[in-house]
């Protein structure tokens, strides 16, 4: 399962990158959203998988008893989720004033701020 | 005893949030945010500072918090190292917020970005204290969002434009940091920092050389090291100078920082720091030629930015004693300085109307107070003795020598010149030239309210700045400790992890 999660991982980055080397805003949070998601899929899987054991404590207790799954990684993993996704958020209003504003959604061509005359 | 450990720990952690709140809710933002800011900073300064003096007195400290002792629970934890950035950020915090109040209009107030500027601080403040790897890429987050927001947010075709740049490459950065972090936690089954270096004996060599390096290159890009710097450039000179001067101050340092905490606690030898002495050289290079080719004067300090972060870099590479006190006290030089040529650019640009050369000229003539600060401020960047830049330039040259380190040590010096030559270049074109058209006005000109929030702050950091120059004893003091520690982190270590005196007397579980 490791292994197969691991892949998943490594092909999601690989999709990530060639979206945001496509020189297109949109496809860079997209891009950007992916490898967010390999790298979400890396934390989950450094934390060990164990299946249908979730990390409760029952009642009257203050351990869990027997094995559990690991509950760090995936309180990481929802911190990280919820971050990476106002971070998309805000990315896609940029590239939406940005294209309004600047006429194009392709970075390399935006050279207000550093104005090729000026160098 | 502890709980006010705990409190004089966290207060500088709630100040700038309870001020965010209260910027949000107060009525009429336009008009009264800035001032709630200003009061928040002030408290934030006088927060800071009974901080720094408990450390100074009492060595690393550290506080759990919801009843979990570390390195279970998260600490946050300070250190001298941690006490002096914290302590420089409050008072850069209330400097920009002083300025602010003339030069953030009321469209950016009515858009709560006076509430913006203190989640920055809070978000800085935060970095500097947590004792905990994911809490250190979370607060790195809180510092992202606000600078995206403090940047785009007069909407201007080339703050759009610079956000574009800025926000693409500190996003992948952010995932790099957020991967190593899964690596690292799957290596060692933990994120405090200070449980880190035993956790990492023994274990598999090359995923800890995998992981450190993928931590190494986030930092790199978030303190603008060479090849990742392109984005500073880019983005920095774009808003209003309260914006530029607190970023130039702090967001690139907190890089630094983190850098620098955790390659000497937690991966003090590996191949990251092979890496970082050519880059390190390299970033200062390239950092001072991008800037020899600019005309405009914002962007020639931004490239400076780049350039002296490789002097900070340089002394964390050598990683000696000496060399980590040069960067420590270069690095809080940069701070102040750095700041101050900025909220001083910005003044110039009020008085003639531009930031390029040539247009933007004639200040010699027009305001001679504002020449003299700009002329002490320029020197100490450049490293002249005896102003605040040579101290730590002098420290970083004896400790590369005492290595050998001979083409760092002339990479060094020669930066120091060109740094002069840039400097020189403002001077020349900025301030004697006379302007191309128009001339630039008085600074009574300004109206008068303006005038003292304008130059209050440089005055305030100009003070600063030659108090480092020429009584440097108590600024080398605090260095040096700060460097012993960073080289000898056991009592860091002890007091995170329950050890320390004052904690095993019944202070928290």
């Amino acid at each position: 399962m490791e292994v197969l999660l691991a892949l998943t991982a490594g092909v999601l980055a690989a999709a990530g990158v060639y979206l945001m080397l496509a020189g297109h805003m949109l496809r860079l949070v997209f891009g950007v959203t992916l490898v967010g998601t390999a790298a979400n899929l890396v934390v989950f899987v450094g934390g060990g998988l164990t299946r249908e054991l979730p990390p409760l404590i029952g009642e009257g207790l203050t351990a869990p008893e027997g094995i559990v799954a690991n509950p760090l990684p995936q309180a990481l993993v929802l911190t990280a989720i919820v971050i990476g996704f106002g971070l998309a958020a805000f990315a896609l209003a940029l590239a939406l004033a940005a294209e309004r504003r600047l006429g194009t959604v392709d970075p390399e061509a935006m050279r207000v701020a550093e104005p090729e005359d000026a160098g | 005893m502890t709980m006010t450990e705990t409190w004089v720990l966290s207060a500088p952690l709630l100040l700038p949030f309870a001020t965010a709140v209260a910027a949000l809710l107060v009525p009429r933002p336009e008009l009264n945010a800035r001032w709630v800011s200003l009061g928040g900073s002030a408290l934030h300064l006088v927060a800071t500072v009974a901080l720094a003096t408990m450390i100074w007195q009492q060595g690393p400290m550290a506080a759990s918090f919801g009843g979990w002792q570390a390195p279970l629970g998260i600490a946050l934890v300070a250190d001298t190292l941690s006490a002096v950035m914290v302590l420089v950020t409050a008072l850069m915090g209330l400097v920009c917020a002083t300025y602010a109040i003339a030069d953030v209009g009321k469209r950016r107030a009515r858009r709560h970005w006076h509430a913006l500027y203190q989640v920055l601080l809070a978000g800085a403040t935060g970095a500097f204290l947590t004792g905990d790897l994911f809490n250190l890429y979370v607060w790195f987050e809180v510092m992202l969002i606000a600078s995206f927001g403090l940047l785009v947010m007069g909407g201007s075709r080339a703050e759009l434009d610079g956000g574009v740049k800025y926000v693409a490459l500190n996003l992948v950065a952010t995932i790099m940091f957020l991967t190593a972090i899964g690596l690292i936690h799957a290596i060692t089954g933990t994120l405090t920092m200070a449980d880190l270096p035993a956790r990492l004996v023994g274990a598999d060599p090359a995923a800890v050389a995998g992981a450190s390096m993928l931590l190494f290159g986030a930092f790199a890009a978030k303190a603008g090291l060479f090849p990742l710097f392109f984005w500073l450039p880019a983005a920095y000179h774009t808003p209003p100078m309260a914006v530029t001067a607190i970023f130039a101050g702090i967001l690139t340092k907190a890089g630094v920082y983190a850098l620098m905490r955790v390659f000497t606690l937690v991966f003090p030898e590996g191949p990251a720091m092979d890496v970082l002495l050519v880059i390190a050289v390299l970033t200062m290079v390239v950092g001072v030629i991008g800037a020899a080719a600019q005309t405009d004067v914002h962007r020639i300090l931004s490239f400076h930015i780049v350039s002296q972060i490789g002097y900070m870099a340089l002394g964390i590479a050598l990683g000696s004693a000496l060399a980590l006190l040069g960067a420590i006290l270069y690095m809080v030089h940069n701070i102040v300085v750095k700041a101050n040529l900025f909220l001083i650019a910005g003044v110039g640009r009020r008085l003639t109307g531009s930031h390029r050369l040539g247009r933007g000229a004639g200040l010699y003539a027009a305001a001679p107070f504002l020449t003299v600060l700009f002329l002490l401020a320029a020197m100490a960047m450049a490293g002249v003795p005896p102003f605040s830049g040579f101290w730590g330039k002098l420290a970083l040259v004896q400790a590369g020598a005492a290595e050998e380190h001979w083409l760092a040590i002339a990479a060094t010096l020669g930066v120091g010149l060109f740094t002069l030559y840039s400097m020189t270049k403002i001077w020349l074109r900025g301030y004697l030239a006379e302007p191309e058209r128009g001339r630039a006005r008085r600074l009574s000109a300004l109206p008068g309210p303006a005038r003292v929030a304008l130059l209050t702050p440089i005055v305030a950091l100009t003070a600063v700045s030659l108090s480092m120059g020429l009584a440097p004893e108590p600024y080398l003091a605090v260095a040096e400790r700060a460097a012993e520690e960073l080289l000898a982190p056991q009592p860091y270590i002890d007091a995170v992890l329950g050890l320390h005196p004052t904690l095993a007397e019944g202070g928290p579980r």
